[in-house]
C-alpha cells in the first residue's frame, strides 16, 4: 500500500494529495516557528466546523498506512465525537486504530493531553476552536496579528493581573496561555491548566483550527512556559481526590454525579491510563479488582 | 454508573437508525422524490446551490431530502461534497448582459430597452393561503403557448455610465484577472472586492439580509435604488488550451442585482452615483439585492467615505461571520462534552470561595 492509494471513493485519508501537501507545508512552517499561527486554506470536511475539522485535516495530511491511530475527547476514547472521528479514519484511511496511548503513533485529541508521557516519534494532534490567545481581549484578527508581530503582549498581562486583583489568583482554568521558546504567546487549546506542564514533551505537537484556518506547532523538547507573575506563580489544579476506580492520585479526574443527593465519584479522565492501572492491579475506593484472567 | 459514560459507538448507531426512520416519516405517505424537490421546491434548491457554492440542482435536491428540509444542513452536505471535486480550471467571466432573462426590472427608469419583465415573482401576490393547493393533481389552466422571446436587454447602469453619471467599474489588470479563490486560500484581510463578493454570494441569506437591512435603517445609510435586477440563463464558457479556442460548457441560472447609490462627490471626484453589486446562483433575488447593499457599504474606503462604525462597513465583521456553515458548526459544537474544562472551572470556583471564606473567618477572629 502507498499513500496515493485510493480507498473506495475517496483518496487515502480523504484529502487529495494537493491539499495534503498544502497542509504539510503549513505544518513545516509551524514547526519552524514554534507557536506562530500559520494561515492555511482549510477545507470543508464532512463533519462540522467546531467538531475537530482542524485536527482531522492535520491527521489526514500526516497519516500513512503504517500508522496506529488513537482518538480521544475529554481524555476518553469512547466519547461520541472521538468515536465518530476514529470511524471516519477507519473508513477513509483504513489505518489500524488503538486505545492504547503507548502503542499509538498519531493521537488526535480534544481538551486533554494523555497522562502517560509521549515518547519520541509520537505525534499529538490537537483540535483547536479559537487559536488566538488574545481573541477575548481583542476581537479583531487584524489587530491581534499585529500584536503578535510586534510581540505586544501587555494586554494579556493586564488581564491576568486584573484576575489577581479581583479573585486573588489567575482565574483561567483551561486554555491557559503559554509562551513558546520565549517568543509567541500561544493558546494550548482548551486543555485544563493541569495539562500545561506536559506541553514540554518528547512528542511532536500539532494544532489545527479548521474554521479559523490556522495551524501551529510545538516541536519536541521546546520550552513552553505558562504565563504568570513571580509572586503569583502558575499552579496546576485538579480535584483533590483519588480515582475511585484505580486509586490514582496524580491523574486528572472527572467528577461524576451518581445520585440526586449530592453523591459523586471521581474517575480518571484518561480512560486508557485508568485501564492500564486497573490491569496492573490497582483498585480505587469504589473499584473492583480485575479478574486475574 | 460509570458505564453510562461508555457506549458511544452503540449510541451513535442507534441515533443514525432513528434519524433514517424520522426522515422517511409516516410510511403510509408517499415518499418524496428528488425530481419532485428539484421541480417543486426550486427556490430551496436555489438557495442550497448558492450557499453551497455548487451549481447542481439534482444534488441540491438530494441534499434537501437527506437533510429533512433543513437547508443549512443541506448546504453543508453540498459543501462537503464540493470540496472533494477536482478543479479543472476557471471559466471565462460570464456575460450577464447577454442573459436570457425570465425576469428583469429596473426601479430607476419607467421603461428601458428590452422592457420590464416581471417573470415568476411573488411580488404582487396577495399572501393568502391557497387552499386549492392542498388538493393533489390539481389541474391548472395551461399557460398560453408562445415561443419564448428574449429581446436584447442591455444593462441599465450602462445608460448612466454613458453620461458619466455613475462610477466606472474598473476592470482588473490582466495580471490580476485570476481573482483569489476563497475556497482555495485562507481569508486574509484586507480582502479585495472579488474576494468579498465571493464571501457574500455564498454567505447566509439571513445574515446578509439583516446586514443590508441595517444599512437601510441608518447604520451606514447609503440610499440604494435597484438600478436593475435580472434573473435568467447565461452560458458558461471555458478556454480549452488543447483546442486553442473557447467553448460553452454549460448554462447556469443567475440572479444579478446592481444598485445605484447616492454619492456626493469629493475634492477629486465630481458628484456621481456609485454601485453595489450582487450575483447569486439561481432565482435568489432577496439574496442578490442584500448582497448589493452590503457590497456597497463595504466600499466606504474606496469612495473616501467616513467609517461610521456600522457593522455592515466592517469587513472583518461581515466576512468572518457571514458563512452559515462555519457559524452553525461552531455554535452547535457546544453540544459536545466539555466536562474536562468544566471540572477545571468547578475546582477553581471552589478554591476561590474556600480562600475567601478563610479570609473572612480570619478577619472575624482578629
Ligand atoms: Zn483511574
Amino acid at each position: 500500500m502507498n499513500a496515493e492509494q485510493i480507498s473506495g471513493e475517496y483518496n487515502f485519508a480523504y484529502l487529495d494529495e494537493q491539499t495534503k501537501r498544502m497542509i504539510r507545508r503549513a505544518l513545516l512552517k509551524g514547526l519552524a516557528i514554534p507557536g506562530y499561527q500559520v494561515p492555511f486554506a482549510s477545507r470543508e470536511m464532512p463533519m462540522p466546523y467546531g467538531w475537530g475539522t482542524g485536527g482531522v485535516q492535520i491527521s489526514a495530511a500526516i497519516l500513512v498506512p503504517e500508522d496506529r491511530f488513537k482518538v480521544i475527547d475529554q481524555g476518553a476514547d469512547d466519547t461520541t465525537n472521538a468515536v465518530s472521528i476514529r470511524r471516519f479514519f477507519e473508513k477513509v484511511a483504513q489505518v489500524e486504530t488503538t486505545e492504547k496511548t503507548a502503542e499509538a503513533t498519531v493521537i488526535q485529541t480534544r481538551h486533554r493531553i494523555p497522562e502517560r508521557d509521549l515518547h519520541e516519534g509520537q505525534v499529538l494532534v490537537y483540535q483547536v476552536p479559537i487559536p488566538e490567545p488574545l481573541r477575548f481581549l481583542e476581537p479583531s484578527e487584524v489587530e491581534t496579528r499585529k500584536m503578535h508581530a510586534l510581540e505586544e503582549y501587555g494586554l494579556m498581562h493586564v488581564k491576568l493581573y486584573e484576575d489577581i486583583a479581583r479573585h486573588g489568583e489567575i482565574a483561567t482554568s483551561y486554555a491557559y496561555p503559554v509562551k513558546v521558546e520565549g517568543r509567541y504567546v500561544m493558546d494550548p487549546s482548551p486543555i485544563p491548566k493541569f495539562d500545561n506542564p506536559k506541553l514540554e514533551m518528547a512528542g511532536i505537537q500539532l494544532f489545527g483550527a479548521g474554521r479559523e484556518q490556522r495551524i501551529y506547532a510545538i516541536p519536541p523538547h521546546t520550552q513552553v512556559v505558562s504565563l504568570d507573575f513571580e509572586d503569583y506563580p502558575f499552579q496546576r489544579m485538579k480535584a483533590p481526590k483519588c480515582c475511585d476506580l484505580c486509586g490514582a492520585g496524580e491523574s486528572y479526574l472527572d467528577e461524576v454525579i451518581t445520585d440526586d443527593a449530592g453523591g459523586r465519584m471521581y474517575v480518571c479522565s484518561d480512560t486508557d491510563f485508568c485501564r492500564e492501572r486497573r490491569e496492573a492491579g490497582h483498585v480505587g475506593a469504589l473499584g473492583v479488582a480485575e479478574d486475574a484472567a | 454508573m460509570y458505564v453510562a459514560v461508555k457506549g458511544g459507538e452503540k449510541a451513535i448507531d442507534k441515533a443514525h437508525e432513528w434519524l433514517d426512520e424520522a426522515r422517511r416519516g409516516d410510511p403510509a405517505v408517499a415518499e418524496l422524490s428528488v425530481p419532485q424537490i428539484r421541480e417543486q421546491l426550486a427556490l430551496a434548491v436555489n438557495r442550497v446551490m448558492a450557499e453551497g457554492s455548487l451549481y447542481d440542482p439534482d444534488l441540491a435536491a438530494l441534499a434537501i431530502k437527506q437533510a429533512r428540509g433543513d437547508l443549512i444542513e443541506a448546504i453543508f452536505l453540498i459543501r462537503a461534497y464540493r470540496t472533494t471535486l477536482p478543479r479543472f480550471g476557471y471559466s471565462l467571466p460570464v456575460d450577464t448582459g447577454a442573459m436570457e432573462c425570465d425576469r428583469r426590472i429596473s426601479a430607476t427608469f419607467k421603461d428601458v430597452p428590452g422592457g420590464q419583465v416581471l417573470g415568476p415573482t411573488f411580488d404582487y401576490t396577495h399572501r393568502l393561503l391557497d387552499f386549492a393547493l392542498e388538493a393533489e393533481r390539481l389541474e391548472r389552466p395551461a399557460p398560453e403557448a408562445g415561443a419564448a422571446v428574449h429581446p436584447e436587454m442591455p444593462r441599465v447602469t450602462e445608460f448612466l455610465n454613458k453620461e458619466g453619471l455613475i462610477q466606472d467599474e474598473v476592470a482588473p489588470a490582466p495580471a490580476e484577472d485570476q481573482p483569489d479563490d476563497l475556497t482555495r486560500q485562507p481569508l486574509e484581510l484586507p480582502a479585495a472586492r472579488p474576494l468579498r463578493l465571493q464571501a457574500l454570494t455564498r454567505g447566509d441569506e439571513g445574515f446578509v439580509l439583516s446586514m443590508a437591512y441595517s444599512t437601510q435603517r441608518g447604520y451606514a445609510k447609503n440610499h440604494p435604488f435597484v438600478g436593475e435586477l435580472r434573473i435568467g440563463t447565461v452560458g458558461v464558457e471555458a478556454e480549452i488550451p488543447e483546442l486553442g479556442f473557447d467553448i460553452e460548457i454549460g448554462e447556469v441560472v443567475l440572479t444579478e442585482c446592481e444598485t445605484v447609490n447616492q454619492f456626493l462627490g469629493s475634492k477629486s471626484e465630481p458628484p456621481q452615483f456609485t454601485r453595489g453589486y450582487g450575483l447569486v446562483f439561481g432565482q435568489t433575488e432577496r439574496k442578490a439585492i442584500s448582497m448589493a447593499l452590503v457590497d456597497r457599504a463595504l466600499r466606504w474606503k474606496e469612495f473616501g467615505e467616513d467609517d461610521k462604525g456600522a457593522p455592515a462597513q466592517d469587513e472583518e465583521f461581515v466576512l468572518y461571520h457571514c458563512d452559515n456553515i462555519q457559524a452553525t458548526g461552531f455554535l452547535e459544537h457546544i453540544k459536545l462534552p466539555h466536562y474536562v474544562d468544566f471540572q477545571s472551572e468547578l475546582e477553581l470556583v471552589r478554591k476561590i470561595r474556600r480562600e475567601a471564606d478563610e479570609a473572612r473567618h480570619q478577619e472575624a477572629a482578629e
